[in-house]
């Protein structure tokens, strides 16, 4: 074999999720809902890459079709999630997990090499079954481990993540557990088969902000630790500065812009991705309104015509209500769809406030770097 | 654990105590005694009729001497039968009464358990239709309506089971489908619903994540949960059980307690009504504790206290 040449993507990193042009439909009474519309994700070894958008613009379905675990009324139009792993011999394998019958997917990918954290903690754990057995359960199946190495090992999550009085816990049912608790089991049972993608849904909405933190930094420990990639699914932008290497801001069932995290908070191009960081609570600003982008995400029953962003958009061309934008490269990371980055657009430039405000909050980053 | 017990236990007799406190009153408050009937009866035999049963005695001394009699399980003799005591019917009728009750509830819980989990698995599809069509029949059509169908139909049109009779055990079976009818089609439907409903929690797309196969998902972690719900209306179930077996016994001629009860009421037997009934009603606060000690160990969230 030759040197591996990296083509296109500057990552030094290999990738190991790929979601090419992915459009998924859901049939309901009132129609066909359109809410998956081409996404292209990449996801490289060891990094972390987190989604961002308003709620419904399609985060957790795309990340369910990753685990096959779409709703039964949801339809697969296009697309492919090629994921890249190293198989029982050793040798390096990719799969294209929308072609994988069902049965295998679920034998061999889900939890063993790609686990989920989902939304809500307080009702993701089985009200009737010790936390133990429902961490040891994946273990038995996984990692062919005996009664007392899984225990042992469950114990040892427990403790990784952050669960005082391990021993006792592991007895406990869930109702004995707060919600910040059963997040935390929640991630050891995600944890439990040494997954290469850890996929985690909205991880700390449900918790109060100084567990939120701690939550978030056990992951990125456990990330260094296991040497894991990881997908953030977030409404919290302050979550993503956190934690994330790449940024994908999603609207309407599309990526608008992908980026690095410092392209994505200091040099966004998109209007829509504006309007997100304008909305990010800042301690510093004087005026307490809340920012929020007027209107509300297009209806998927129909299909958008143009851009699905354009009637919300005070930057809006007339080719909006037209065409759809291609995504626009902007450096060898960072791409957009948005028609200002046509040669032929006029120049618009960020809200003035944003930009005092991204340079505010650089300034702040900078302190701690 | 201990406490919960001695506090059920205190409860349960305590609501004996009432139940068979208002069945004495109900009893009396009703005009007539067991010793009026259309012949005519001499003055005299009568007052020494009630003289031997001390029916002329205040009804709170009557009272008081039948709880002494109930606490030592003695229910007294009876008022119509000459020479028979209330535990002799209870023990004539209890062996026919408890075999049919029994084996209905097996069928019971055998059919309606594994249809409702089928019609949940195949929801939409033919087995969900045939189920729930079954289903609608099953709780829509009074249980001696079924009875006479199914005489009409497989022993008088086909001749595979005895007309009455359990003399062998083919005449279980018509009994036994008419009894528990009702209570299968109306398990099958929760059993159906509540399968549906968890199948649908955030715990099983959980289970289904770690990559656990689909038919460990639905032992493990859906019927466990699904069965809650059943095991909640069990307790009601097994009274309907009974209730129905009055009318059943009499349909298909088995010579359970059913009889003894219906004819005491009719024939004003005193001792009968009350012996039934308490009996009855211990039996079904009996089952109604069971049920609930049941259910603490299938659902860890409920406590003993
Ligand atoms: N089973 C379903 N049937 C019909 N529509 C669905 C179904 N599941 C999701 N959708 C639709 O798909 C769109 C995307 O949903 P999704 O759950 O991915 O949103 P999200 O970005 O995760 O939002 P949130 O931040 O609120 O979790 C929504 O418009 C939703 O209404
Ligand atoms: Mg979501």
């Amino acid at each position: 074999m030759s040197e591996a040449k990296v083509v296109g993507n500057p990552s030094a990193n290999k990738k190991i999720l790929d979601i090419k042009n992915l459009d998924i439909s859901f049939q309901t009474n009132a129609g066909t809902i359109h809410a998956i519309r081409g996404v292209n994700l990449d996801l490289c070894k060891g990094e972390t890459v987190a989604i961002v958008g308003e709620s419904g613009s399609g985060k957790s379905v795309t990340m369910k079709a990753v685990m096959g675990l779409l709703d039964s009324n949801a339809t697969v139009n296009s697309g492919e999630i090629l994921y890249t792993y190293t198989d029982e011999k050793g040798q390096e394998a990719t799969v294209d997990l929308l072609k994988l019958p069902k049965k295998q997917l679920r034998q061999n990918f889900n939890g063993q090499r790609i686990a989920m954290v989902f939304q809500d903690p307080m009702t993701s754990l089985d009200p009737t079954m010790t936390i133990g057995k429902q961490i040891m359960e994946s273990m038995f199946l996984h990692l062919q481990m005996d009664k007392e190495a899984a225990k042992a090992r469950a114990l040892e999550l427990l403790e990784l993540v952050g669960i005082p009085d391990a021993e006792k816990r592991f007895k406990n049912y869930p109702h004995q557990l707060s919600g910040g608790m059963r997040q935390r089991v929640v991630i050891a049972i995600a944890l439990s088969a040494n997954p290469d993608i850890l996929i985690c849904d909205e991880p700390t909405t449900a918790l109060d902000v100084t567990i939120q933190a701690r939550i978030l930094e056990l992951i990125m420990e456990i990330q260094q630790k296991m040497g894991l990639s990881v997908v953030y699914i977030t409404h919290d932008l302050g979550v993503v500065a956190k934690v994330a290497d790449y940024v994908d801001v999603m609207y309407a069932g599309k990526i608008v812009e992908v980026g690095n995290v410092n392209e994505i908070f200091f040099e966004p191009k998109h209007p829509y991705t504006w309007g997100l960081l304008s909305a990010m609570p800042d301690l510093e600003t004087d005026d307490d309104r809340l920012y929020s982008i007027p209107g509300s995400p297009p209806n998927l029953l129909r299909e958008p015509k143009g851009d699905a962003f354009a009637a919300r958009n005070q930057f809006a061309l007339a080719i909006d209500e037209k065409a759809e934008p291609p995504l626009f490269q902007i450096s060898p990371t960072h791409w957009a769809a948005t028609w200002l980055l046509h040669p032929d657009a006029p120049k618009v430039e960020m809200p003035p406030e944003l930009v005092a405000r991204l340079a505010r909050a650089r300034k702040e980053a900078e302190k701690y770097l | 654990m201990t406490r919960f017990l001695v506090k059920r236990i205190g409860m349960m007799i305590v609501t004996l105590f009432l139940i068979a406190l208002l069945t004495f009153v109900l009893m009396h408050a009703v005009p007539g005694g067991p010793f009026t009937s259309d012949k005519q009866v001499s003055k005299a035999v009568m007052d020494a009729l009630n003289e031997k049963y001390k029916l002329n005695d205040p009804l709170w001394k009557q009272f008081l001497d039948y709880m002494r009699g109930l606490v030592r399980f003695d229910l007294g003799p009876s008022f119509k039968y000459q020479g028979k005591t209330v535990n002799d019917f209870i023990s004539n009728g209890l062996p026919y009464s408890a075999k049919l009750g029994a084996i209905t509830l097996v069928f019971v819980l055998c059919a309606s358990i594994p249809m409702g989990i089928i019609s949940a698995l195949r929801n939409g599809k033919w087995q969900d239709m045939l189920v729930m069509a079954l289903a609608t029949v099953g709780v829509t059509i009074p249980s001696f309506v079924i009875a006479t169908g199914l005489i009409y139909f497989f022993s008088f049109k086909l001749g595979w089971t005895p007309v009455y009779g359990v003399d062998k055990w083919q005449g279980y079976i018509l009994p036994v489908i008419a009894m528990g009818g009702y209570s299968v089609s109306f398990l099958a439907r929760l059993m159906r619903s509540s399968l549906l409903d968890v199948m649908g929690q955030d715990y099983i797309r959980t289970a289904r994540a770690k990559g656990i196969s689909e038919t460990r998902v639905i032992l493990k972690h859906a019927l466990r949960n699904a069965l809650i719900p059943v095991i909640t209306v069990l307790g009601p179930t097994v009274a309907n059980l009974l209730t129905g077996s009055f009318v059943i016994e009499k349909i298909f001629a088995i010579p359970g307690m059913g009889g003894y009860f219906v004819n005491s009421v009719t024939q004003r037997d005193y001792t009968t009504i009350m012996g039934m009934t308490v009996f009855y009603a211990a039996f079904l606060i009996a089952m109604v504790f069971i049920v609930d000690l049941f259910y603490c160990l299938i659902d860890p969230r409920i406590k003993y206290d």
